[in-house]
């Protein structure tokens, strides 16, 4: 019986090394399907050097470093890898910033951050593993962050 | 150690020795917040005080504060008559308050008020209790309390009651007599239970919570029973409310099981948490406390708006 595999890709961004069962999330964040016609790849729970990771590649589209922070928020350990011609031409490993500001939602209605004012929204990276942040205005922690990405 | 034009929006703004300083300072500021001596310190030093919640206490004892340091007060204690029915912004009022004033007052309903209101001013900006957030001066004058009663913090078994998840005085103060090293002991309904966050910072200066529904046994072992009121207006629905109203009541039957040295402390308003026959007794202290307010503010207003001390 013949194995069906996911090809490499020719243009475009692999996320490798993403938290086990985040793909889906990841995509979430990027905005996917909504943001692109062209093909992307999920796989789930593939067996790594380091333990299970997910993957998410997707073709003829290249992150920008502003959609790098959102990913780090949900998957701290991933690294994009930019595509051209069949070779990765850019490496990067997500960092997460000491601060994330306007990339997602306070969890807290009440939050001065959530209503008309005119300020965006900001978070202080507690610690990055195991991923704990905190809102700058009210101090709360959201409980999952990728429900709150704006 | 300088205070100068520093904002206070939490007590983890203040180191431990921050919080001693201003302590040990609001003591000489009492026979001044007695009328007892005078000023001029703050002569010439406007401060404005918006207050968009309701407040007795607060509101009149830092204007009090201010007044007995010389200083003058603007603001208003209802924002029915200002331009935020209008729907101007937050940020906006700041702005206009900061042209002003010295340094701004602000209670709010909503958390983190305080802190985008210091934002958007070039002065101080002290936090006089942003919804279910941050109340510093209150944690204050709670740590000068005890301070002046028990002569220190640490080791006493503090006993904080009531709404201990909305509550906003008992964040501070669990945080703050943890970095004091007092024992404490967490006693509400089981949905008003202190948030895991809270109980996470008492943990990191190594202080251990105990948490309890049973006041009857707690209050045996305390030197300090903090009372809070179930507060109506921060429940999000009045089913939940009506089921915890009245969970507790201090009085005195409950209290002749206590130690005779035991103090009762509430931020206040009270409603049915402590009885009035609880008033007349050794043990209360929270008329002492509300009286407080005052030097700890004098304290701090005078820090940080002049500078200096007097």
């Amino acid at each position: 019986m013949k194995e069906l595999k996911v090809t490499p890709i020719k243009d475009g961004t692999v996320i490798d090394h993403i938290t086990p069962g985040h793909a889906l999330k990841v995509l979430h964040v990027l905005n996917i399907p909504d943001t692109t016609s062209s093909v992307v790849s999920v796989l789930m729970n593939v067996n790594g050097k380091k333990g299970k990771k997910d993957i998410v590649k997707i073709e003829n589209r290249e992150l920008d470093p502003k959609e790098l922070d959102k990913i780090a928020l949900i998957a701290p350990k991933a690294t994009i890898n930019i595509i051209r011609e069949y070779d990765v031409v850019k490496k990067h490993t997500v960092e997460l910033p000491n601060e994330v500001i306007g990339i997602a939602k306070c969890s807290n209605p009440t939050c001065i951050s959530n209503a008309h004012e005119p300020v965006q929204s900001r978070f202080q990276v507690i610690t990055k593993d195991p991923l704990r942040i905190k809102c700058y205005y009210c101090d709360r922690e959201p409980e999952d962050i990728a429900d709150r990405i704006i | 150690m300088n205070f100068k034009q520093r904002d206070a929006i939490s007590i983890k703004d203040f180191s431990k020795e921050e919080i001693e300083y201003i302590l040990d300072y609001a003591k000489r500021m009492i026979p001044y917040a007695k009328a007892e001596k005078h000023t001029q310190h703050l002569q010439n030093k406007v401060l404005a005080t918006l207050f968009f919640e309701p407040s007795t206490r607060t509101r009149l004892s830092f204007e009090s504060a201010m007044h007995r340091l010389g200083g003058r007060v603007i603001g208003f204690a209802d924002p029915s008559g200002t331009s935020q029915k209008k729907g101007e912004s937050l940020a906006d009022t700041i702005r206009m308050a900061d042209a002003y004033s010295d340094a701004i007052v602000i209670r709010h309903p909503q958390e983190g008020a305080a802190r985008l209101a210091a934002e958007f001013s070039d002065v101080p900006v002290l936090n006089a209790g942003d919804g279910a957030g941050q109340h510093p001066t209150q944690c204050l004058l709670d740590l000068f309390t005890i301070m002046t009663e028990k002569k220190k913090i640490k080791g006493n078994n503090v006993v904080l009651l009531g709404d201990l998840k909305y509550g906003r005085t008992v964040h501070s103060l669990a945080y703050a007599l943890s970095l004091f090293h007092a024992e404490l002991t967490f006693v509400s309904p089981e949905t008003l239970k202190m948030p895991k966050e809270v109980i996470s910072e008492c943990k990191e200066f190594g202080v251990e919570p105990v948490s309890t529904s049973s006041l009857e046994k707690a209050i045996k072992e305390a030197d300090l029973l903090y009372v809070t009121r179930i507060q109506k207006e921060r429940f999000p629905d009045a089913e939940e409310y009506n089921r915890v109203v009245g969970s507790y009541s201090v009085n005195k039957a409950l209290l002749e099981q206590a130690k005779k040295e035991l103090i009762v402390m509430h931020p206040l308003p009270r409603v049915l948490e402590i009885h009035p026959d609880v008033d007349t007794t050794p043990h209360a202290l929270y008329f002492k406390q509300a009286f407080n307010g005052v030097p700890v503010r004098m304290a701090l207003l005078s820090l940080i708006l002049g500078g200096k001390e007097l």
